[in-house]
């Protein structure tokens, strides 16, 4: 028996205008609506609606045996309400199905788990919050930006409380193992680990309509068989993808739909496959073993790592610039301030500062509204000039702020110091020789 | 007296202070009575400001019209020989016609348009070589059509242009420098480059240099006659509060402003490394790198590395309004420039009440007082300024005033009244 995962990531970033130097201080509004609508209502309607709608006739048809799980960003929900109201109503039909999963993540889509741990839980309680008021699901499952994922992740991971996290089966990291079985995280062996098989799916989300691909045309007949001819033991078959893959990468027109239709009506009437969400396959199946991830990975590119996001001094110093900012906006309410801060964290904006020359199996590439990196870079600066001069208003980067912080950490040092030296007390003073003086 | 003039930019297509150099020097002659100006680019637009001087694009002269001409007039025949040597054609396939033909070895042809004109980008793009020979070539045409009594090119692009028109008219050339290769190369000539440069000097009757340093260039690198060489300092146009509608300053920090292209001569990197050194004394301060160049992404990259990316920031290219807006924002004007022969934005800035740096290595520091003079090299010394300017207000308010002032009274007219004693040496 094997167990089908299918997850989708859907997210769109709200792309900034081109802020000039000039606007800064002038001018607090930083978004291109114009593309970021017509980005959002091709998508949806090339991609978003068609899928759901063929997604919710394939769970009917197949009385709920056919399984996905999603993870929405809010920033894609939020442009949903904006530009596209009906997609949410057809994720909630999905959601009423009871076979539909949807999975924690970052709010922003941001890369927050590399930088600050208290920022970073807030982008996930902001998400699985906004989740659970659309859709009325608890997250148990988490799938962090991009597929990044390394062991001290996993482990923050399990301490807040999730059930198993998604990642990339990298070469790098599995070497000669299979990613179609079911992992624990090297530190925290309560954390189930689901490796991306990918292979399989980037079959689906780059090769598909590849004339000059040597499986072309591929047929749900052919993908079932590759499936069914992998190792006999084999457990998992974990297909992740974009959700844009459907409909907007590869074309309806190229029959994208049809194959998907075609494979899960097939997969369900063959007796050794099923569907299942993430949660299901970490309650149904067993780890097989423990997998080290000592350096993050990512599903981006052919390497698999961060460089897409933080690959040249550019993008290094962005993101510094921007999360050194996460301590006064953790105290921030203002609500406009919260807005443009979670805008501002979307991977994406690094990512369209990338040096990195690219061969095929790029992320969202295809979107970058920049002629070059340097232009990306700038523009992202200004921004956050006038951001920091609009945070700074509400909330001063204080002097003495500063100095408290760090006789905090004075104090931190000498409490440490002063642990290790009641142990060295405790170990001298060995039990049973001498009389513990009694204190008064 | 009529002078023919030869430039390459002209306001308001300008790439940097060439064109603005031109502009303002033709207008000082122009309020001289007795002196007639006839200025030729290669590309005219058409929304130049022509009320003080004819201007002429070599894009809109006729190639071919006139050889008629010349075969009407029986004196010029033997300019008719030199000319016929030229055969314009539209397209490829004309083109292999017209070669086909017999003609003689040294027949030069041209591609033209419908109304057999030559196009020209008027910019200084990869055909720039050959642009300037086209240029040379419809140079003589107008050096034919026109009745003057000298000719004055404006740097190395206009050079052959203005050695064409002097070999068919026989009336004398006077060639201005505005830039050397050395300047522009920072030390790794362009062969090419600096024979033209050469030639022109050469060739010419009077050299007009617009600084000292870029006289003793002239001297010692091009081995050009001292008695031959003259210089005469660039001024600065009153600017215009037109467009008086200037944005507000939304930022209640102090501005370091670098305005020019951003290219080894310009010394960017220096400026750079002050911005450092600066930002690491006091916070309220931010920097802003305005114009375009090879080095822009290098130095985009190199701030990035230091880390002082949120207060160092990139505007591009910037038009007219734009500068002036930013004049009006700025608490200190730097130019840190490796090599330049004058720089007439410091004198732009201080219009604006704007206090300058400038570097020993600039011409524009022969004639101002009230500037802080640097070498470029010297970042400390640099950063030392900015930061006393930002932070002594007596200090700052003294350059402002002075130096208001003292650029008042560097004036177009001045420099004109100049040019025009070279006119008269070359004309006796």
């Amino acid at each position: 028996m094997k167990t089908i995962c299918l997850f989708f990531q859907v997210h769109q970033p709200f792309r900034h205008r081109r802020y000039r130097f000039f606007d800064i201080g002038n001018d607090h509004y930083y978004y291109d609506d114009y593309s970021n609508e017509a980005i959002m209502s091709r998508v949806a309607a090339k991609s978003y609606l068609p899928a759901n709608r063929l997604i919710l006739e394939l769970i009917e048809k197949t009385g709920g045996r056919f399984k996905v799980a999603f993870s929405l960003t809010g920033t894609a929900l939020e442009q949903f309400e904006l530009y596209a109201p009906e997609v949410i109503g057809s994720f909630r039909e999905l959601a009423k199905t009871g076979s539909v999963e949807f999975l924690s993540e970052t709010y922003s889509h941001s890369l927050s788990s590399l930088k600050d741990n208290e920022t970073f839980k807030e982008q996930v309680a902001r998400h699985d919050e906004l989740i659970f008021g659309l859709f009325g699901q608890k997250p148990r499952v988490f799938r962090n930006t991009e597929m990044i994922y390394s062991d001290a992740l996993g482990d923050q991971i399990a301490k807040m409380g999730f059930a198993a996290m998604l990642t990339e089966g990298a070469r790098q990291v599995l070497g000669w193992k299979s990613p179609n079985f079911l992992y624990v995280n090297a530190i925290n062996p309560r954390l189930k680990v689901l490796m991306r098989n990918f292979k399989l799916s980037d079959d689906l989300a780059f090769r598909f309509s590849n004339t000059n691909w040597s499986e072309y045309p591929l047929t749900a007949e052919k993908f079932l068989g590759w499936i069914n001819k992998l190792n006999e033991k084999d457990e998992l078959v974990n297909l992740f993808l974009s959700y844009e893959a459907l409909g907007e990468w590869q074309k309806s027109e190229n029959g994208i739909f049809d194959f998907l239709k075609a494979f899960a009506l097939q997969a369900d009437q063959h007796k050794k496959l099923q569907f299942a969400t993430p949660s299901e396959v970490v309650a149904q199946l067993q780890p097989i073993s423990a997998v080290s991830v000592p350096e993050p990975v990512s599903w981006a590119d052919e390497e698999r790592d961060l460089n897409p996001w933080l690959g040249n001094e550019m993008q290094k110093e962005a993101f510094n610039k921007l999360y050194e900012l996460n301590g006064r906006m953790l105290r921030c309410n203002d609500k406009e301030l919260i807005r443009d801060w979670n805008y501002l964290q979307a991977s994406d904006h690094f990512n369209y500062m990338s040096t990195k020359h690219s061969s095929n199996g790029n992320v969202n590439r295809s979107g970058n509204p920049f002629d070059s990196p340097y232009e990306a870079f700038i523009n992202y600066m200004n921004v956050l000039s006038d951001f920091k001069i609009r945070l700074n208003s509400v909330i001063p980067e204080n002097q003495i702020e500063n100095e408290i912080a760090m006789l905090h950490q004075i104090i931190e040092e000498k409490d440490a110091r002063l642990k290790k030296l009641e142990a060295d007390i405790a170990r001298l003073q060995k039990p049973g020789k001498f009389k513990r003086p009694k204190s008064k | 007296m009529k002078v023919l003039m030869f430039g390459w930019e002209f306001p308001p297509h300008i790439s940097g202070g060439l064109g603005t150099a031109c502009y303002g020097l033709t207008r000082g002659l122009s309020e001289l009575d007795d002196v007639e100006v006839t200025f030729v680019v290669p590309k005219a637009f058409g929304d130049e400001d022509q009320s003080r001087m004819k201007l002429i694009g070599a894009n809109q002269v006729p190639v071919t019209k006139t050889q008629i001409q010349f075969e009407e007039s029986e004196k010029q025949m033997d300019y008719f020989e030199v000319d016929s040597l030229i055969v314009p054609y539209m397209n490829e396939e004309e083109f292999w016609k017209v070669k086909s033909k017999k003609l003689p070895r040294k027949t030069r042809f041209v591609e033209t348009d419908e109304g057999n004109r030559i196009e020209f980008s008027g910019t200084y793009g990869s055909n720039l070589i050959q642009e300037i020979k086209n240029y040379a070539l419809v140079a003589g045409i107008i050096a034919e059509q026109n009745n003057f009594d000298l000719i004055h090119a404006h740097d190395w692009l206009a050079y052959p242009a203005g050695i064409a028109a002097k070999n068919i008219s026989g009336k004398p050339l006077v060639v201005h420098v505005h830039a050397t290769d050395f300047d522009r190369s920072g030390g790794s000539v362009n062969p090419t480059v600096y024979a033209i440069e050469r030639d022109g000097m050469e060739q010419a009757d009077q050299v007009i240099t617009v600084s000292n340093l870029t006289r003793d260039t002239v001297i010692n690198k091009y081995h050009i006659d001292p008695q031959k060489v003259v210089t005469v300092h660039n001024a600065v146009e009153p600017m215009s509060a037109e467009g008086s509608e200037i944005p507000k300053k939304g930022i209640n920090e102090k501005i370091v402003t670098f305005l020019g292209r951003i290219t080894l001569q310009k010394g960017p990197e220096y400026f750079i490394e002050a911005a450092k050194m600066v930002l690491q004394k006091m916070n309220n301060v931010r920097f802003v790198m305005a114009g375009s160049g090879d080095l822009q992404e290098q130095m985009i990259a190199r701030v990035a590395r230091l880390g002082i990316a949120d207060r160092f920031h990139f505007t591009g290219f910037l038009k007219a309004n734009d500068i002036s807006y930013l004049f009006h924002m700025t608490d200190v004007f730097v130019m840190p420039s490796v090599s330049e022969p004058f720089g007439i934005v410091p004198l732009e800035a201080m219009q604006f009440n704007v206090p300058v740096i400038i570097s020993n290595q600039s011409g524009v520091s022969e004639v101002l007082e009230h500037a802080i003079k640097i070498d470029f090299w010297d970042t400390h010394a640099m950063a030392d300024s900015i930061y006393g300017i930002l932070n002594y207000p007596s200090l700052s308010e003294h350059f402002k005033q002075e130096g208001k002032t003292e650029v008042d009274g560097l004036r177009w007219i001045n420099s004109a009244k100049n040019v025009r004693k070279v006119y008269e040496s070359v004309l006796t």
